[in-house]
């Protein structure tokens, strides 16, 4: 079942009285369940795909549908219950003023849901978090608990589906791992389905089970997780993707 | 004969709450070569490239027991004397070109203001002398980059005249701070492939600093891992595999790899004595 | 008093307040280190504790005239300001006067910063036409030169501390405004604003809980700077006597009335002139010491 549909998407952007495309005619589908991943350079219209999905980047042309339904504008309560979005820069995805509670109970007052107390404490021992860190600022938190605290306010809704805008790239190796290796246990939990943005090839390969590869706001090739590893990619740009990325592994076992 | 000696360095930041250590206790010498500096945000790779410059201001303050560059001591050096240092015979380049390029001032001008007020060229022969730069970190059309102001460049653009900026006054050490960090993959290479051929024709030495484990080795002759201040290991790039320290361990198997197995990432295990 | 430093530092506070005491105490310390700051605290508290004792330390009172006595010199027994020509002592109409100065101040304070954060928020966060209207709106109110204003004012309403208060508040807000526009343009894209979006917040929320506490930092800076200009507009309209009336000690009604003797006895018109200029010295020091601390971007953190 398909649980993400875009259609020939074409968003543009008006900056400084010219029309810039950020996103032309780009189609493909999720399905419930799975981990998509949209690669490419900067410029290449990936995050705005997903800016689009939100409704925070003007749609100019195409349909995107959710669980087989158009999406309203604007989104809507339903909407916010079914799509959450973990943000890239773990240092300005968080109010920098209201404590990691506030952020965390904030998306329960506003959808009425009760018991805020007990469900806060639990979405902090779910991404790892000790409760004890629950009335810190974030700035008392490093970029890795942040993005935990990004993850356990997107999930705090029981969203279906997850958009991941390059999710770890503000982040250490190290930590990067922890991270990724908590999404992926999270999905495994909940049965989520990903829809996730990356430039680097290697953490996309690692999380994703199909991968359209982006370059200048157009679709160029749809891959499968084996056709990546296999370097099985029909197109000159995804192979110089590939061979950009395979050429920092050292000769590793 | 090495030309940097640096013997425990300490970078010491004074805040309201306390002293800060960031760097604590780094000793290491650099000859005719090129090394690499790796470690994670908060490891101190940073300060250590600054406070050979002696970049770094207050609350910040630097202690050695020696740091000399070419024999001369740095630690003793006057601002002046620095002043004539930096630049003309240490080098740095910085991670993101749109915060180190003065945003107000044509890419001709920042090249060729060195010149002009440090060796007092004419502008004709400043013009020549950056026109040339330009040339070496292959930048096709060098006027119409002359004339533009740098948010008109795109990031690999703006980091090749960085390295051409860099590089004009012939600098013996150049350091490196995450010089292709902040771009794309694909020109990540083009730019780092330039480096490569300026510094081995010039035979200049290197320090490259980054994040990038895989990267740093693949680049550079030796490498310093650092933790939280200190250097947990040195080791030659080509060993780098049968590198011995839980933590230089923990950061190679910590990175996804194509094809690699679907299960959970090696975590890093924090818990060993060195990670004090 | 080491077990509550302990309680405000405790990395992992268990309550919303103490997380929020932690913070301000965290910021006290880092005002503490500016010295200047710290100069500048001290006047403006000296000025409320002179206000809220006023009747208990003022050595005589302001208002009874003692024609006896009238131009007394500084330093004189029992004057030590002197006196003026009414023969009322000079330092005890100073102590009065810090309380009608402290009125007005707070007065303007609670009054145009909070007009000026609510114009500019909406203005801000909506953009389009709302914006333009309202910031049209806002030019009109800064191009109404203040004295003008408080002249028609006056001629409409009569004179009075609290018709000059209106005059200020109604030209002071525009600049709140045009402050809390321009950081909520810069807030308006940040990724913590997109993520309550996301989850179904209304504007009034969004404005009122994600924007409004960034734009707090800016204006309040602003309005302790602008409390110097405040108390001078202040004193130009009582010097007018447009404003607060005799016999009432303002300080800049006595500045006005001391202007005859301005040769001779100087210390008529100069002691309130002092004391206002104190008192601005003090908002202006304390004005910079808070940027210092509020200001995100400055901040080392």
């Amino acid at each position: 079942m398909n649980l993400i549909e875009i259609d020939n998407l074409t968003v543009t952007f008006q900056a400084n009285g010219r029309q810039v495309r950020a996103v032309q005619e780009v189609s493909f589908a999720v399905n419930e369940r799975e981990s998509y991943g949209l690669v490419g350079e900067s410029g290449s219209g990936k995050s705005t795909i997903l800016r689009a999905i939100c409704g925070l980047a003007p749609v100019t042309g195409g349909t995107i549908r959710i669980g087989g339904q158009p999406l309203p504008d604007p989104r809507g309560a339903g909407f916010a219950a079914m799509v959450q979005m973990v943000f890239q820069d773990p240092y300005a995805s968080l109010h920098p003023r209201h404590t990691i509670d506030r952020t965390l109970s904030e998306p329960l007052a506003i959808h009425g849901v009760g018991n805020s107390d007990a469900r806060v404490v639990q979405a902090l021992v779910d991404v790892g978090l000790p409760a004890s860190f629950r009335f810190r600022y974030p700035h008392q938190l490093s970029g890795g608990q942040r993005q935990r605290v990004a993850i356990a306010r997107a999930l705090m809704l029981q969203p279906k589906i997850l958009l991941l805008d390059e999710p770890t790239s503000a982040l250490d190796a190290s930590v990067q791992a922890e991270v990724l290796n908590l999404l992926n246990r999270l999905r495994a939990e909940r049965g989520l389905t990903f829809l996730m943005v990356s430039h680097d090839l290697s953490v996309i390969d690692h999380m994703c089970d199909r991968i359209l590869v982006m370059q200048h706001g157009r679709a160029v090739e749809e891959l499968a997780r084996e056709d990546l590893a296999a370097a099985r990619m029909k197109t000159p740009y995804a192979r110089s993707l590939f061979e950009a990325s395979a050429d920092r592994m050292l000769a590793a076992p | 004969m090495s030309l940097l000696d640096v013997k425990n360095l300490r970078v010491t930041f004074d805040t309201e709450t306390g002293p800060v250590q960031a760097v604590r206790g780094v000793s290491f010498s650099l000859g005719r070569e090129r090394l690499g500096i790796v470690g994670e945000s908060g490891s101190g790779k940073t300060m250590t490239g600054r406070a050979v410059l002696r970049l770094i201001r207050p609350p910040g303050r630097i202690e050695a027991e020696a740091m000399t560059f070419d024999g001369q001591d740095l630690m003793k050096a006057s601002e002046r004397e620095m002043r004539a240092l930096r630049g003309k015979r240490i080098g740095m380049i910085m991670q993101d070109p749109k915060f180190s390029l003065n945003p107000v001032m044509t890419v001709g001008r920042q090249l060729t203001e060195g010149l002009r007020l440090r060796d007092g060229l004419g502008r004709a022969d400043a013009t020549a002398k950056a026109l040339a730069a330009l040339e070496a970190v292959q930048i096709r059309d060098p006027e119409r980059v002359m004339g533009a102001y740098p948010h008109e460049l795109s990031g690999g653009m703006g980091q090749r005249v960085m390295i051409a900026m860099m590089l004009i006054p012939e600098p013996d050490l150049l350091i490196a701070d995450e010089p292709t960090s902040a771009l794309d993959v694909t020109v990540q290479a083009e730019v780092l492939s330039i480096l490569d051929n300026l510094v081995r024709d010039r035979n200049m030495s290197l320090i490259f600093i980054s994040h990038d484990l895989r990267l740093v080795a693949r680049f550079c002759d030796r490498v310093l891992v650092m933790y939280k201040g200190r250097i947990v290991e040195e080791v030659a790039a080509g060993k780098l595999l049968d590198a011995q320290h839980p933590y230089t361990r923990g950061l190679l198997n910590c990175l996804p790899r194509i094809g690699g197995p679907r299960e959970p990432l090696p975590g890093l295990d924090r818990t060993g004595a060195w990670a004090e | 008093m080491t077990a509550l430093r302990a309680w405000l530092a405790d990395p992992n506070p268990t309550s919303r307040r103490q997380a929020k005491l932690g913070q301000m105490w965290l910021a006290w310390l880092r005002i503490r280190r500016n010295r200047l700051a710290m100069a500048g605290l001290f006047i403006v508290g000296l000025l409320v504790l002179v206000a809220v004792l006023a009747p208990w330390i003022a050595p005589h009172d302001p208002f009874v005239q003692n024609l006896g006595n009238r131009l007394k010199p500084p330093g004189t027994a029992g004057y030590w300001l002197g006196t003026d020509d009414f023969g009322r002592d000079i330092l005890s109409r100073i102590i009065h006067g810090a309380r009608i100065t402290l009125y007005i101040i707070a007065l303007v304070a609670v009054t145009a910063p909070v007009l000026g954060l609510l114009v500019g928020t909406v203005a801000g966060y909506f953009g389009g036409w709302i914006d333009a209207v309202l910031m049209r709106l806002t030019d009109i109110f800064l191009a109404f030169p203040r004295l003008i204003l408080a002249l028609a004012l006056v001629a409409v309403l009569g004179p009075g501390i609290e018709n000059a208060v209106l005059a200020i508040a109604l030209t002071a807000w525009p600049p709140y405004a045009r402050v809390a526009r321009a950081e909520t343009l810069t807030v308006r894209n940040s990724d913590y604003i997109a993520a309550i979006r996301l989850q179904g917040a209304s504007a009034p929320r969004i404005i009122a809980g994600h924007v409004v506490p960034m734009c707090l930092p800016s204006v309040i800076i602003r309005v302790t700077l602008d409390m110097a200009g405040v108390i001078l507009i202040a004193a130009g309209l009582g010097f007018l006597g447009l404003g607060v009336q005799p016999p009432l000690p303002e300080w800049g009604l006595m500045i006005s009335s001391g202007r005859k003797f301005l040769f001779e006895q100087w210390w008529v018109a100069t002691m309130p002139g002092l004391a206002i200029f104190l008192v601005s010295l003090g908002f202006n020091l304390l004005g910079d010491g808070l940027r210092d601390v509020l200001d995100p971007r400055s901040a080392s953190r």
